[in-house]
């Protein structure tokens, strides 16, 4: 009784949150146009959650590129189909893993640093001393780091995918020796538009869910340094969780 | 104690001078002047914990109002009501005219550029320079040019000592810099209120002085009114117009500081003398302290 007790309270609680973040998109949104016309700020934001995460997004593209290439490899050889391993890179990183690895690389870098620095404006009364000049917070500091890291997400996911299949290329066709051309030529005419499409839409929807969950921890983060450590971490952790929930979701829905 | 009339000449905003207002230490005066912020019978509590109950006060234009109280009467949150940042549960507080528990949008934000607040901890925006700031309240509310943003910035740093420190960054200040900085900040849209929230904790002797100074001085020369929550009862004495002591959820006693201080209340007496014992009791409400060790002890 008292498990069944517990599991409705937590749903309760779960389904609370959620409708408080709905509200709160909602707020966000309604405030983009005014904004908007401030574009050095928005620009700042996508330089610190775009630019500052390129270092760590482009390692991270190559290696994952080169593991690919070598199982690929591996597997593609037994069948005789070895060529096939630029479509199979192309199409595996356009429609999955660029999306998915970026975002939870994306959480981990550029969420936990939005939510650790909202969180420490509110302890520090910043965020306070905001509304007592009679300026909106959720307009001046929130509307523009939401709008940059929604920007900077799929711009960071493309450039993780270019650099994949030059990981998964520089494996396959310079260290195994498949046919270079063979290789991507295979791309060119395997991978079409369609999986190009799904990977931005998935990086577009993972970017607006990791910028929310990022930006909401941080506002909402109790004005103490165990707080702001709290609300790091459910950023990590609830933007991992939905975005792994929600990639299924959207695979679902591509295919068919 | 106070700072010379002649000395309070520190550089003004656009707006001239307003004049001082006329002494207020008198109970007569106290009464009888208009009063800017008014709060009757306030009740507000938090999570169901009574942090006012029937407080009533009120701020008289022109002057520096000193709010003292121990630790955790609620001063802060005070001011937070003052600010409209909190609502109160039941009662009225008018600022300026404008009942503070129904105002909200576009009207509360008009109401607070008229007012400025200075924070503890100074509240400064870490991401900007000193400089930037202080420019912060004219970017975003004044389509200035930026000569004359620059000069109106230099001029409240000129009037806190620190037009020298315009460049560097707030991680580079020390506590009683980083509250001029932020008194900058706070008088540069040329408020008609300033809320000072315990300006003095933490300073050393040198800085606690300057900043003593500045409030007083700023205030005559700029004809602001001031109000000033704190715990320094002697320091803020000397500046003071009136003064209000808080203790559990209400007024205790008010006047001039020289009737503060001559005050046989048991409260008023215990606070002025810091004793540790008296109508604010040394210890946390407990159940009986023996009959506790007995139980625990009890196999």
């Amino acid at each position: 009784m008292t498990l069944v007790h517990e599991i409705g309270r937590s749903l309760k609680e779960a389904l609370e949150k959620l409708g408080a973040m709905t509200l709160f998109l909602l707020r966000i949104l309604a405030l983009v146009p005014r904004a908007l016309p401030r574009v050095e700020l928005v620009v700042q934001q996508v330089f610190n959650s775009g630019a500052l995460s390129l270092v760590i997004i482009m390692l991270s593209g190559l290696f994952v590129g080169m593991v690919l290439g070598l199982q690929g490899f591996q597997l593609l050889q037994r069948f005789g189909s070895a060529e096939m391993l630029g479509v199979a890179a192309a199409d595996s990183l356009l429609r999955e893993l660029g999306p998915v690895v970026t975002a939870l690389l994306f959480a981990g870098r550029a969420g936990t640093a939005l939510a650790s620095e909202l969180g420490l404006m509110v302890a520090t009364d910043q965020l306070s001393a905001m509304e007592m000049m009679a300026v909106d917070p959720l307009q001046r500091a929130v509307v523009p780091r939401f709008l940059g890291a929604v920007i900077a997400m799929p711009l960071l996911a493309a450039i993780f995918t270019m650099i994949g299949i030059y990981g998964a290329q520089l494996i396959g066709v310079q260290l195994m020796h498949v046919n270079s051309g063979a290789f991507w030529s295979q791309m060119r005419a395997g991978v079409d538009l369609k999986d190009v499409h799904e990977g931005i839409v998935k990086s577009c929807v993972f970017g607006l869910v990791c910028s929310l969950i990022a930006v909401y921890e941080g506002y909402h983060a109790a004005p103490t340094a165990e707080g702001v450590g709290r609300a790091t971490t459910r950023t990590v952790v609830s933007s991992a969780v939905m975005v792994l929930f929600l990639d299924y979701l959207l695979t679902s829905a591509f295919l068919s | 104690m106070r700072p010379p009339e002649e000395a309070a000449a520190p550089a003004a905003g656009p707006r001239p001078p307003r004049p001082r207002a006329p002494s207020l230490g008198s109970p007569d005066a106290l009464n009888s002047s208009p009063a800017i912020v008014e709060i009757e019978n306030l009740g507000y509590a938090i999570d169901s914990r009574p942090i006012f109950a029937g407080l009533n006060l009120r701020v008289v234009a022109g002057g520096v109002t000193v709010i003292l109280g121990p630790s955790g009467t609620g001063k802060t949150t005070l001011l937070r009501l003052i600010g409209g940042q909190v609502r109160a549960d039941s009662g009225t507080i008018r600022v300026g005219g404008e009942d503070m528990r129904t105002l909200t949008g576009d009207a509360l934000f008009a109401l607070r550029r008229r007012m400025g607040m200075l924070f503890q901890n100074g509240a400064l925006l870490t991401d900007l320079s000193v400089f930037e700031n202080v420019a912060f309240p004219l970017r975003e509310h004044a389509e200035l040019p930026e000569r004359l943003i620059r000069e109106l910035v230099l001029m409240k740093l000129q009037a806190v000592g620190l037009r020298g420190a315009a460049q560097l960054m707030p991680q580079e200040l020390s506590g009683g810099m980083a509250r001029r900085v932020a008194l900058a900040r706070a008088i540069v849209m040329d408020p008609d209120i300033l809320l000072y929230d315990e300006p003095l904790t933490g300073l050393d002797p040198i800085s606690l002085g300057v900043i003593l100074r500045l409030i007083r001085r700023l205030n005559d020369a700029l004809g602001l009114t001031s109000i000033v929550v704190s715990h320094d009862v002697k320091e803020t004495a000397t500046i003071a117009d009136a003064m209000y002591l808080m203790s559990g959820g209400r007024v205790v006693a008010h006047g001039s500081p020289a009737e503060i201080q001559r005050s046989e209340l048991p409260v008023v007496h215990q606070f002025i003398n810091g004793l540790p014992d008296g109508p604010v009791p040394f210890q946390y409400p407990a159940p009986d302290y023996f009959g506790e060790l007995l139980e625990r002890s009890a196999p």
